[in-house]
């Protein structure tokens, strides 16, 4: 640094004020958009993101794109290989298989997004009773989920269906009945956790009842955990319901699902393989994504990774 | 400095560990707190420190003895209205300043978390207004109201949590290790701070902190608590320039000294070994396990707390005949 | 010839989206049974500097510029594998919270023992009773016994004075203490702070002692550097920086600390925040928050200036021209 290139008007004093000494140069951002931003860095589940906005695109408008439905049947076009006509073949009715996959991934993923949606309510409410309450109630309320964690799931959701009729609606609440205690337990332990952070007793302090504690840092402290947990029980709960087609309880025909797709794909495998194949890929990529995903949110999310 | 605002009486606060075992964080305390002044509590961790401001806080039921506010008793169970009174008039300052804010949400919400559950009628520009001015009385601008905690240094953090207390004029506040999780330069703002709100609003603190050197700057008096009890408890100078008890003695030898010159010829209390577990504590003195004047009765029987000169408290057999 | 020379030491932390300036500059010599004290703030880049030199930064640290020299051999391109060869046996590292450290499904004694079989052969005999020696030499009673026992059977204290052991087990050339003692209560540091000074007498050991506390320094340090935002500002001998301290850093620092035998009644603090260094500032990183801050300090960057054989500061204040206009100043009134 050259001597002539200073100045006596640059030694004269320049103190800052208040507001320059407490400034924050950090750009202002929630730990949600800082969340996305992590996210988006993120190549497999951006990808996971994309390949399922895809598929439930495809659920809701690919019936449409074809002049067939998933039940007319036409016996003069049996067992057709995919082509122009019909896009994924037609089965052993000679329905088309296009319009027929994509009613059945509609389905399928209907089916699962409901269930997660049931779990994630009673869950979360279960747990976060159980976990604010403590004492015996919370020991209660414990047991009761223990004893629902013992029962093998599929012997309820097998039981339930076996004595309801046969349909989405008795699906659904054949998975609900125990899929909810995976939530709840998790929920507990996460606002155990937080129940003795400074902040909750900061609010206890200043006069908050317990559901404004719950509402307004409780849970939007456990969202993160509530958002993960639900993306992998999506793929479980489609995966429950193609079972329980494929071992014939589920859905019946004309109605379609993925399992029900699969199921007579199956029966005809050494003869016409598109057909389970197909649904099968439709599956796989479906349930992969959503890990892939749920992966990625938890990486981004999850505070302990913050740097 | 005569009007007693809170009083704690022989407060115990036992927890149960094991089927048998019992710790006993509090161990019969009592002290008063006077209008206007400052408390100091020190002592190392695990004393109960922190357990004791909690408890008068109420965030913990207290296992035996009682706390009373301007005469009237809060420990215990109190009706609704009394609880919200104990509310308005009480308020804490937590330790870690990571850990007291919500990191969901922004400072304006946090800082206006009192004003919400108390006055819900007030218009939102009228809380913001109010936020603003609590952030200028604490220090900070305008426009940090619309960031998130996280964005903020230690100190910072540390001086919304201030604000938010002050948020509904309280007249007491518990401060919890304020200042351990801060660096240096920052503990002295935080501490400079607190007194000119005290001169501003004529607050009362309790001010808990295991560093004595830092509470000597804020506290009119200072109480040293050992494994659960107060050993001493007297004006802030007399627990510099006379320490009577060994364990404060040994604490004040202990704080390094910022003089080279000075320390090369400190000969100091090291106190042997180190502070024994609080569960099952044995008959006897407390601290006569590292204590170099320890003799027989200190094994055999509990010292009483007493005063042993004008304002000056010790529990220690050494003082017993004055 | 220096035991370890970092000449212009730059490290960069990659965050999601920006560069953190970690530490910007940095140069220091360490003589044979120097104690050189880094002393800073939380932020102040004093973490990042030893870790850098130990190549113990996260994935995303990197040294970007300077050169690091040990024992005459430059180990600033060293890979881990070079580096965990000279770890522990040339250069040891202890760490503030002994329990990350330690082992906790280990004996003490093992523990120590497989420090010694890495780096030096010798017979399980010898390394036992090197062990238990050194248990000693840390000032732990009755070492036999406990030899035998595990981290969690021990205080706080007393596994810091374990990791020491576990640290000079293979007569280091070097220790580097990070904040060794801020995770421990007063009367414990003032334990473990004893016991590292009379180490100094009983080993050759260099010390370099990470701290925020320029207490501690006080009171074992024979060589201090202060950091502020990622730079060394000051650095000299202790009385250097105790009694003779020049930047304005330094004296606000020092001005901080609780004195308990003095009778006054206010504390002198460093008003505001310490800089965020994703967007280093262009001056002097402490001029914000500086009392005596000039035009140039907020423009740039004041050199490391020689102010006696031990002492450089690198402040505005110490040019020659900022001493005229000073002196102008007192000229009209």
């Amino acid at each position: 640094m050259q001597n002539t290139e200073l100045t006596d008007d640059l030694f004269s004093p320049a103190r800052s004020g208040a507001v320059e000494r407490e400034k924050i140069s950090r750009p202002m951002r929630s730990g949600f958009q800082d969340g996305w931003f992590r996210l988006k860095q993120n190549k497999g589940a951006v990808a996971a993101l994309a390949i399922l906005l895809v598929l439930v695109a495809l659920a809701f408008l690919g019936p449409l794109l074809t002049k067939y439905d998933y039940y007319t049947t036409n016996y003069g076009a049996i067992f057709q290989s995919p082509s122009a006509e019909h896009w994924f073949g037609t089965d052993k009715f000679g329905r088309d298989q296009w319009a027929r996959v994509w009613y059945g991934t509609r389905i399928s993923l209907l089916i699962a997004v409901v269930a997660a949606t049931l779990d994630l309510l009673v869950g979360v409410t279960y747990g976060s009773i159980s976990a604010l309450l403590g004492g015996r109630t919370d020991a209660v309320m414990q047991r009761i989920v223990e004893v629902l964690v013992g029962i093998p799931n599929l012997i309820i959701v097998i039981l339930l269906m076996m004595v309801m009729p046969a349909g989405i609606g008795t699906l659904i609440i054949a998975m609900s009945i125990s899929g909810w205690v995976n939530m709840a337990r998790l929920v507990r332990a996460e606002i155990l956790k937080l129940k003795n952070h400074e902040f909750v007793l900061a609010a206890r302090l200043l006069d908050a009842s317990n559901g404004q504690i719950i509402l307004r840092h409780l849970i939007p402290n456990t969202v993160g955990v509530i958002v993960i947990n639900t993306m992998f029980t999506i793929p479980s709960a489609i995966f429950t319901e193609a079972f329980l087609s494929f071992i014939g309880i589920g859905l019946q025909e004309p109605k379609a699902s993925l399992g029900v797709l699969i199921n007579s794909g199956f029966q005809v495998i050494n003869s016409h393989p598109y057909l389970l194949f197909i649904s099968a890929i439709v599956i796989v990529l479906i349930m992969v994504c959503f890990s892939i995903l749920g992966d990625g949110l938890r990486d981004a999310f999850d505070p302990q990774m913050r740097v | 400095m005569s009007e007693v605002l809170l009083e704690v009486k022989n407060l115990k606060k036992y927890f149960q560990v094991g089927k048998a075992q019992t710790l006993k964080a509090v161990d019969n305390v009592s002290f008063q707190i006077y209008k206007g002044e400052t408390l100091g509590l020190v002592g190392e961790s695990g004393c109960g420190k922190s357990t004791l401001g909690r408890t008068i806080m109420r965030l913990y039921h207290p296992t035996d003895g009682e706390v009373f506010y301007e005469g009237k008793k809060i420990s215990g169970s109190v009706s609704k209205e009394e609880n919200h009174e104990c509310c308005r008039k009480m308020q804490m300052i937590f330790q870690d300043p990571y850990m007291s804010l919500d990191p969901r949400m922004k400072v304006v919400d946090i800082v206006a978390e009192g004003l919400n559950s108390r006055n819900s009628s007030m218009s939102r520009g009228e809380r913001e207004m109010q936020v603003v001015r609590l952030m200028e009385m604490v220090g900070l601008q305008k426009e940090h109201i619309g960031r998130f905690a996280h964005e903020f240094s230690g100190g910072q953090r540390q001086r919304i949590g201030i604000a938010r207390a002050l948020a509904i004029h309280p007249e007491f506040i518990v401060a919890d290790e304020p200042i351990s999780a801060l660096d240096v330069s920052i503990q002295a703002q935080v501490v400079n701070l607190l007194r000119q709100l005290q001169d501003e609003l004529g607050l009362t603190y309790l001010f808990i902190a295991h560093d004595i050197s830092m509470v000597k700057y804020i506290s009119s008096r200072i109480g040293v608590m050992y494994l659960g009890s107060l050993v001493e408890l007297a004006p802030s100078g007399a627990v510099f320039d006379r320490p009577l008890h060994p364990y404060t003695q040994a604490l004040l030898s202990a704080i390094p000294l910022p003089d080279p010159r000075a320390e090369k010829n400190r000969s100091r209390i090291v106190l042997e070994g180190t502070v024994p577990s609080p569960v099952n504590i044995p008959e006897g003195c407390k601290f006569c396990s590292r204590c170099r004047y320890a003799t027989d009765e200190c094994k055999k029987s509990t010292p009483q707390f007493r005063q042993v000169e004008e304002g000056h408290w010790v529990a220690c057999h050494r003082y017993a005949n004055q | 010839m220096s035991l370890l020379e970092v000449s212009n030491l730059h490290i960069s932390l990659r965050t999601q989206d920006s560069v953190v300036k970690a530490v910007r500059g940095v140069s220091f010599s360490l003589e044979p049974k120097d104690t050189l004290a880094i002393v800073g703030e939380s932020g102040s880049g004093k973490s990042m500097t030893v870790k850098g030199i130990m190549k113990l930064l996260p994935k995303a640290g990197r040294v970007t510029d300077g050169k690091i020299v040990f024992d005459g051999t430059d180990i600033t391109q060293f890979g881990e594998r070079q580096m965990r060869k000279l770890n522990g046996s040339e250069i040891s590292m202890i760490f503030q919270d002994p329990m990350t450290s330690l082992n906790p499904t280990m004996t003490v004694g093992k523990q120590i023992m497989e420090v010694l079989h890495e780096h030096k052969k010798m017979s399980a005999q010898n390394q036992k009773a090197r062990a238990v020696e050194l248990l000693s030499l840390v000032g732990i009673s009755s070492p036999e016994k406990r030899f035998g026992q595990y981290p969690h059977q021990l205080s706080g204290g007393m596994r810091q004075r374990v990791v020491i052991a576990i640290a000079l087990a293979c007569d280091p050339k070097i220790l580097v203490a990070d904040e060794p003692t801020t995770a421990l209560d007063v009367t414990i540091q003032a334990q473990i702070l004893e016991l590292m000074k009379s180490l100094q007498d009983k080993i050759s050991t260099s010390i370099i002692l990470i701290t925020h506390n320029l207490g501690v320094v006080a009171n074992i340090a024979n060589k201090v550097a202060v950091m502020y935002g990622g730079e060394i500002v000051e650095s000299g001998t202790v009385d250097d920086i105790f009694y003779e301290a020049q930047h304005p850093y330094t004296l606000g620092l020092i001005a901080s600390i609780p004195k308990i035998h003095e009778e006054s009644v206010t504390l002198k603090t460093i008003p505001g925040t310490p800089p965020d260094l994703i967007d280093p500032p262009a001056g002097c990183p402490f001029a914000p928050r500086c009392d005596k801050a000039m035009k140039i300090c907020h423009l740039r960057q004041p050199e490391n200036k020689q102010i006696s054989g031990t002492h450089r500061s690198a402040c505005w204040l110490q040019h020659s021209m900022a001493k005229q206009a000073a002196e102008k100043e007192e000229h009209h009134e």
